[in-house]
């Protein structure tokens, strides 16, 4: 643990969690203030966690987490005391129906629906989604993205085969995005009955056609919080923004010192702020020029600041997919994890980093939010 | 004992298993399959079945089944014959880092 003192922290009382993901278990952190931290942990020791969701809707605040043990398989937990205990659907959370022949390899994604507060989505490995309509206790397969004929043509990357973005549309209950790598971005607008690929302009570089419907190695895309029809997305090489909720996508990458890398985030209350953790290149998966930082745009990606205040270099570590969040105080915090085991933290939005973790296992996730 | 197989369990699945580190299964026709001997002993515990096999019904990859000290996996999988008097170890493989 390290303590930070810059603090720009607007509502003091309220605390902040930070729940870290890592391959071999997870850690809690809990700050007062965003500049002191308490680290709890770790849960499911040795078993890998590679999706968490801190459910603030409703009375008291539920934590879901995808556990994976090599050798136990996957599983959901569920607590409601903040990590004082866990608990677990007797016959499986989310379990593939018989006639698919398949079974859940890696809980990828969990979502709380934003429309219903009793619906949870969750997204898998091999490519499913699922819906649960009572707080994540059990989930159905979405029948119609499973039956999606493109389905037999989607790809596993490094990671595995992931649809790792799910993102209902607050102005339409109807209306859904997901993406998955590689596969691309597809959505639904008559409540997940059918579903469309929405690639137009991502480019697949490493495909003979660099066009093509559907295909593209998508890494993680994020909705804008005050413009739901506003979409961010980080390709496998390619930086886009989306103005009509995913119809069309436009490069946002000039002013970047690089488009490759893994993770977006959408700032939580305010319009066209984002950011991104750039890697240098597919074939060079180290920060670009060895220094560790975050890039944040104000304006949907039209310009760009480097963040690296407080972020080491040299640095050869890599920030993942889901390894980067932000919490939802007014000033939001960012927060990130690599894969050599450490945490960063910053309460201004990006300005400065504090180290506050290290020596973990490598992070997969990161999820914050603020328990008033 | 002659008139039931005894599965031992490894030290972390006991917790699904009520804190049991040896299940019996009663078999009395001879031999049965391993999916039996399975299916019977996991009545109740379904989420010791989840950690053993997938929803599949086959056996997780990096768990191994040992009937009388033979891997399973090599007998038939979960049509491999269990005999009365049998014991059974399930045991995590050598994996990971």
């Amino acid at each position: 643990m390290t303590q930070k003192t810059r603090t720009t922290e607007t509502t003091p009382t309220a605390q902040t969690l930070l729940a870290i993901g890592t391959r071999k278990g997870l850690w809690l952190a809990r700050s007062d203030d965003r500049s002191t931290w308490t680290l709890d942990g770790p849960h499911f020791l040795m078993s890998e966690i590679p999706s968490i969701a801190i459910d603030t809707r409703g009375r008291s605040p539920r934590l879901f987490v995808g556990v994976r043990s090599e050798h136990w398989g996957p599983t959901v937990m569920r607590s409601d005391d903040l990590g004082q205990s866990w608990d677990e659907t007797p016959e499986g959370a989310m379990r593939f129906p018989k006639d698919t022949g398949v079974a859940v390899e890696r809980v990828w994604q969990i979502t709380p629906d934003v429309h219903d507060d009793e619906v949870v989505w969750a997204s898998t490995e091999p490519q499913a989604l699922w819906r649960s309509g009572d707080r994540g206790e059990t989930f159905s397969l979405v029948r119609g993205l499973w039956e999606h004929p493109h389905r037999p043509e989607w790809g596993a990357g490094f990671g595995g085969a992931a649809i790792h973005t799910i993102l209902p549309d607050p102005a339409d209950a109807a209306q859904m995005l997901v993406a998955m790598s590689t596969g691309g971005v597809y959505r639904t607008a008559d409540g997940g009955k059918s579903w469309n690929a929405s690639n137009s302009g991502i480019k697949a570089p490493y495909a003979p056609d660099p066009w093509p419907e559907f295909g593209q190695c998508v890494h993680k895309v994020a909705r804008d919080s005050v413009n739901p029809a506003r979409l961010y997305a980080q390709n496998h090489h390619g930086v886009y923004r989306s103005d009509d909720n995913g119809s069309t996508w436009t490069s946002i990458a000039d002013g970047l010192p690089t488009d490759f890398g893994f993770t977006v985030v959408a700032h939580p209350s305010r319009g066209d702020t984002l950011w991104l953790v750039p890697i240098t290149a597919d074939r060079e998966r180290v920060p670009p020029g060895g220094q560790l930082q975050v890039q944040r745009s104000s304006d949907a990606g039209a310009s760009w600041v480097t963040c690296s205040e407080g972020l080491p270099a040299p640095s050869y570590t890599c920030v993942l997919r889901d390894a980067a969040a932000a919490d939802n105080h007014e000033q939001a915090g960012f927060y990130f994890g690599t894969r050599n085991g450490e945490v960063y933290a910053s309460a201004d939005e990006g300005g400065g980093f504090s180290r506050i973790a290290e020596q973990l296992p490598d992070v997969l996730c990161v999820r914050a939010a603020v328990l008033r | 004992m002659s008139d039931g197989v005894r599965i031992i369990l490894p030290g972390v699945l006991r917790e699904f298993a009520g804190g049991l580190g040896e299940l019996v299964v009663p078999v009395v026709d001879g031999t049965v399959s391993l999916r039996t001997v399975l299916d019977t002993a996991v009545v109740a515990r379904p989420r010791l079945d989840a950690r053993i096999r997938d929803e599949t019904g086959a056996l997780r990859r990096h768990v191994n089944v040992f009937v009388d000290g033979q891997d399973a996996r090599r007998a038939g999988g979960l049509d491999a014959s269990v005999g009365s008097g049998a014991v059974i170890h399930i045991l995590p493989s050598i994996a990971g880092g």
